[in-house]
């Protein structure tokens, strides 16, 4: 796709955070929803390159960050069983449960398996009649539809010996329950982009009316992220507080109709506590009774547990906003992405892990040269700390984002 | 896990009654479900989660953004916001009763 590396080009960006400097004439704070443009944002230095007092707080769309501690002591129990394939995405493997994650457990001799798909899982199950198969369903409004078709088919296929651990969350609950939280700061939302491809934007209007807050679905590119920025300022200056979409090449105001419609077949809402906040009404969806038969936790007995939780990790202020990853004292000592004390070290759309990878000293270093550098900020501010951007992925000129 | 990568669609076939599809991304090759997006084409961009295509992905509005963050500066030399470029260089606030609306540059 040829137009993608131009999403990055630092040239355009520098036009555009004009644009936001030129705009903006009081100090704001808005919240990304979504850990991918946490990642994008840390990782270019986006938020240095603001005006004073334009503050970004990263919000909780980190599915694995969020996922509770009790769900994770569930797999970690059904894991461990004899005749069992647990199957999960990579990032779970080292989120700490109360005590032990599953990487351990495989290393215990647990089978244990990471899986591309959730269809990888079902294919497992078909070529394993003799044992259980397990898939780890987390993650938000975009992987739910995914997982939701996963269970359809093993229903359509007559497979019995798959079933899903279920903890998916949903947004908009949760931008309810940061804006109603006490100590709100945030005065304005970037949505997550590839949440809004699947769900459409319908839900956001009435949340910024109610609220009195700028919503702006935005992508996860430097320049994506930027233009949502300049969009959210206007309105903010304006006094304004409507839904935008700056990300229309990728989502559309219905969002996915099958998707949505599969989501409703095979789920339903439910009451779901998110790790580190706490209880969001109507913010997950659970199996729908029609395919409770699905339903690890039922299968597996596993429906009380007693967990415990570090008392030393903040990750629950950081993913509310109220703390930067490096206030907590455990940060880049205690806890690092090797040994992580909270979901939000672990995963790479983590805050922490975020901080951790691309600003650990919080020192400034030499601006960097090359245009090709991942940091915008050493292109487009001369004032600008550099993020220490050594640790490059293999994301680099790809668009390559985080969908929460 | 939360990654989403746009491909283009490469083949397209039938298996269990699901729509399932190649979608090349850069070069790497990966079986995708297409079932949601019904009257998605060979040839075609989309978003690609876990496996699953979720949304096309619209080439004409990316470069109508593109074009847009181009004007931008040529915008802005024309009708800019020249007092608050000047206090920006000059690393002050800008003067009072100069305030930058939008409008004059639409
Ligand atoms: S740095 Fe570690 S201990 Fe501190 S909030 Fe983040 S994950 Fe928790």
């Amino acid at each position: 796709m040829k137009y993608l590396a131009e999403f990055s080009d630092p040239a355009l960006a520098k036009r555009l955070v004009d644009q936001i400097h030129a705009t903006v004439t009081q100090p704001w704070a808005m919240m990304e929803v979504c850990g991918g443009q946490t990642h994008t944002i840390v990782r270019h230095g986006i938020d240095q390159l603001l005006p004073d007092g334009v503050e970004m707080i990263h919000g909780p769309g980190c599915p694995v960050c969020v996922t509770p501690l009790e769900i994770i002591d569930k797999a970690l129990e059904i894991a461990s069983q004899p005749g069992v394939i647990f199957c999960s995405f990579g990032d779970m493997l080292r989120v700490p449960g109360s005590g032990r994650d599953l990487f351990r457990i495989k290393s215990e001799g647990g089978d244990v398996r990471v899986v591309y798909s959730p269809l990888d899982a079902l294919n497992l199950a078909r070529e394993n009649p003799d044992k259980q198969v397990v898939f780890f369903g987390i993650g938000f409004e975009t992987t739910a539809p995914p997982n939701a078709m996963t269970v359809y088919q093993a229903k359509k296929l007559g497979i019995e010996n798959f079933s899903l651990l279920v903890s998916h969350v949903r947004v908009p609950p949760a931008i309810e329950a940061i804006m109603q939280s006490p100590n709100c700061r945030v005065q304005a939302f970037l949505a997550a982009g590839h949440v809004c491809s699947v769900m459409g934007v319908e839900e956001y209007p009435e949340l910024a009316e109610k609220y009195k807050v700028p919503i702006v679905v935005t992508g996860f590119e430097p320049l994506d992220i930027l233009a949502g920025i300049l969009r959210t300022v206007i309105q903010l200056e304006k006094g304004e507080h409507t839904l935008e979409n700056a990300y229309r090449r990728a989502v559309r105001d219905e969002g996915n109709p099958a998707a949505k419609a599969m989501l409703a077949d095979v789920f339903e809402t439910t009451d779901r506590a998110w790790r580190g906040i706490g209880m969001i009404p109507q913010s997950g969806w659970r199996l729908s009774e029609r395919y409770r038969e699905y339903d690890a936790e039922y299968r597996f007995q596993v429906r009380d547990i007693k967990t415990e939780e570090s008392t030393v990790c903040r990750s629950g202020e950081v993913l509310q906003g109220h703390i930067k990853p490096h206030e907590c004292e455990a940060f880049g000592t205690l806890c690092t992405p090797r040994n992580p004390l909270g979901a939000t070290m672990v995963s790479s759309e983590g805050a922490c892990a975020a901080y951790y990878l691309y600003r650990r000293l919080q020192t400034p270093t030499p601006a960097p040269t090359a245009m090709g550098d991942n940091s915008l900020a050493g292109a487009t501010s001369p004032s600008a700390t550099s993020p220490a951007a050594s640790q490059q992925t293999s994301a680099d000129n790809k668009e390559v984002s985080s969908v929460g | 896990m939360c990654l989403a990568v746009p491909g283009r669609v490469v083949e397209i076939r039938d298996q269990d009654d699901t729509r399932m599809g190649k979608v090349d991304f850069g070069g790497v090759i990966k079986d995708v479900c297409l079932a949601y997006l019904p009257d998605l084409q060979v040839g075609e961009y989309t978003i690609v989660h876990v496996g699953f295509a979720l949304q096309r992905l619209d080439e004409e509005s990316a470069m109508q953004s593109l074009d847009l963050y181009r004007s931008l500066g040529a915008l802005e030399e024309e009708f800019g916001d020249h007092w608050g470029i000047a206090a920006q260089q000059a690393g002050e606030r800008r003067p009072p009763g100069t305030e930058y609306s939008k409008e004059e540059t639409a």
